[in-house]
């Protein structure tokens, strides 16, 4: 157990396994690259719908089932399967990875709205705002912790399921993993492990200290 | 692409046996998520000091992709369900801890004195006033983990086991997507009955919050 941990520790660092296309840096790039664009479409598909539902209290039935069926869908069929009628692109990846993602935006979008007090909203129309003024002056503030929560969540499943892209052949961390499993290379599949978990971990940090700072100014005010 | 149903025909015997593997592993995960949450977000719940650890340390451990957790237990458990039920476990924790601590949280602060008022013990007032007031969120962690754990056996099917995430591995390497499409509605379809299962458990278990016709 030792000589492994050993063995990974240098694997880790050593400054080959970092350079190059097959080197490390490139492998974390290329799998940021894979994470954040899924994240960011799904964000685009889900946070609108998620607003629309949330606002208008139509939807709701859908929202909520919506979140049950994406914790259902198992993802690596999914990723296969994309993946088998697309043919070798990295569509199938990207597919995939966003379908997984939409559910929980939409879901905490659409509780973060629901959880807005009906009064504070009765009073800001009473002020005169428009519907559209409520909405993004009230209603998605307010709303906002909670909008963020759904975005980490989806981004953290992203990460961990853009390892799936190396097992239809594509690049990303999950290299490490599954070449290392084929070869019976155990020492390259914990670094791959590792660094994947290492990533998922880092960018969720980093999305909390956005969020930190967001926010900075609503908990002086609190105080 | 189409399905090619004579292959589910002549696979019945072997789809069987994956679902019902591939059940054990999750239901074995719920059952460890348990045992491990409800201690701990009892020690939560009373201690303020350590709520915010145990529940920090959970989301760390959700934070964690799932295939890493599989990997990295390879040098502790190897290719074996032992791994597979060990990581589908750590991935309960962190719903069922919070649902729990929230759930005893919800008891009202009345309710428990007057419990201690007519001189039930602490462990007994836990046993026979807290935990069944807590129940229904409890059951609402406890659904979500359990279709989270059926969704998550699949990915250890990359350490060898995985029930019927192997029809994934093997649609893929046969570029045969039959399985493939067989797999994930088997897979739906068993995290709806086990969900749907769960709350008619909960019905039948809190008879109190029945609405009164």
């Amino acid at each position: 157990m030792y000589e492994l941990f050993k063995n990974l520790a240098k694997w880790l660092v050593s400054g080959d396994q970092w350079a190059g296309t097959d080197g490390i840096a490139h492998r974390i790039a290329e799998h940021l690259e894979y994470s954040l664009l899924a994240t960011l479409i799904a964000a685009a598909i889900a946070l609108p719908l998620g607003l629309l539902i949330g606002h208008t209290g139509k939807g709701a039935f859908l929202a909520i089932n919506l979140s049950s069926f994406g914790r259902a869908l198992p993802t690596v069929g999914l990723v296969v399967l994309v993946f088998l009628v697309s043919g070798l692109s990295l569509w199938s990846v990207y597919v995939a990875l966003v379908v997984l993602a939409v559910p929980a935006i939409v879901t905490n979008t659409y509780a973060g709205m629901s959880a807005v007090d009906p009064e504070v909203k009765d009073a800001a129309r009473g002020q005169g705002m428009r519907g559209h003024q409520v909405l993004f002056q009230v209603e998605i503030p307010l709303a906002l912790p909670l909008i963020m929560t759904g975005l980490r969540l989806s981004l953290i499943q992203v990460v961990s399921t853009a390892t799936i892209a190396a097992y239809v052949s594509f690049g990303g961390l999950g290299r490490y993993v599954f070449d290392g499993l084929a070869q019976r290379d155990l020492v390259q599949v914990l670094g791959g492990a590792a660094l994947v978990a290492i990533v998922a971990v880092v960018l969720d940090l980093a999305l909390a200290g956005l969020q930190r700072h967001l926010f900075r100014h609503r908990r002086t005010a609190a105080h | 692409m189409t399905v090619d149903w004579s292959w589910m025909g002549d696979h019945t015997h072997d789809l069987t046996s994956l679902a019902l593997s591939h059940l054990q592993a999750a239901l074995l995960a719920v059952f460890f998520g348990l045992l491990i949450s409800l201690p701990l977000a009892v020690v939560a719940h009373r201690v303020r000091a350590l709520r915010g650890v145990l529940l920090g340390l959970s989301n760390v451990l959700f934070t964690i992709p799932s295939i890493a957790i599989f990997v990295l237990l390879l040098p502790v458990s190897g290719l074996t369900r032992t791994t597979t039920v060990i990581g589908l476990t750590v991935y309960t924790l962190v719903v069922l801890l919070r649902n729990t601590v929230e759930g005893l949280d919800s008891v009202p602060a009345k309710t428990k004195e007057a419990a201690k008022a007519m001189g039930t013990r602490p462990l007994r007032t836990l046993l026979t006033v807290e935990l069944p007031l807590a129940l229904p969120v409890i059951m609402a962690g406890v659904r979500i983990a359990t279709v989270m754990s059926i969704s998550l056996v699949s990915v250890a099917t990359y350490i060898g086991d995985g029930g019927l995430g192997q029809l994934f591995t093997d649609g893929f390497q046969r570029n045969f997507p039959t399985p493939v499409i067989v797999g994930v509605v088997l897979t739906l379809l068993l995290a709806l009955v086990a969900d749907a299962l769960l709350v008619a458990i909960q019905y039948v278990l809190t008879p109190w919050t029945r609405r009164r016709a």
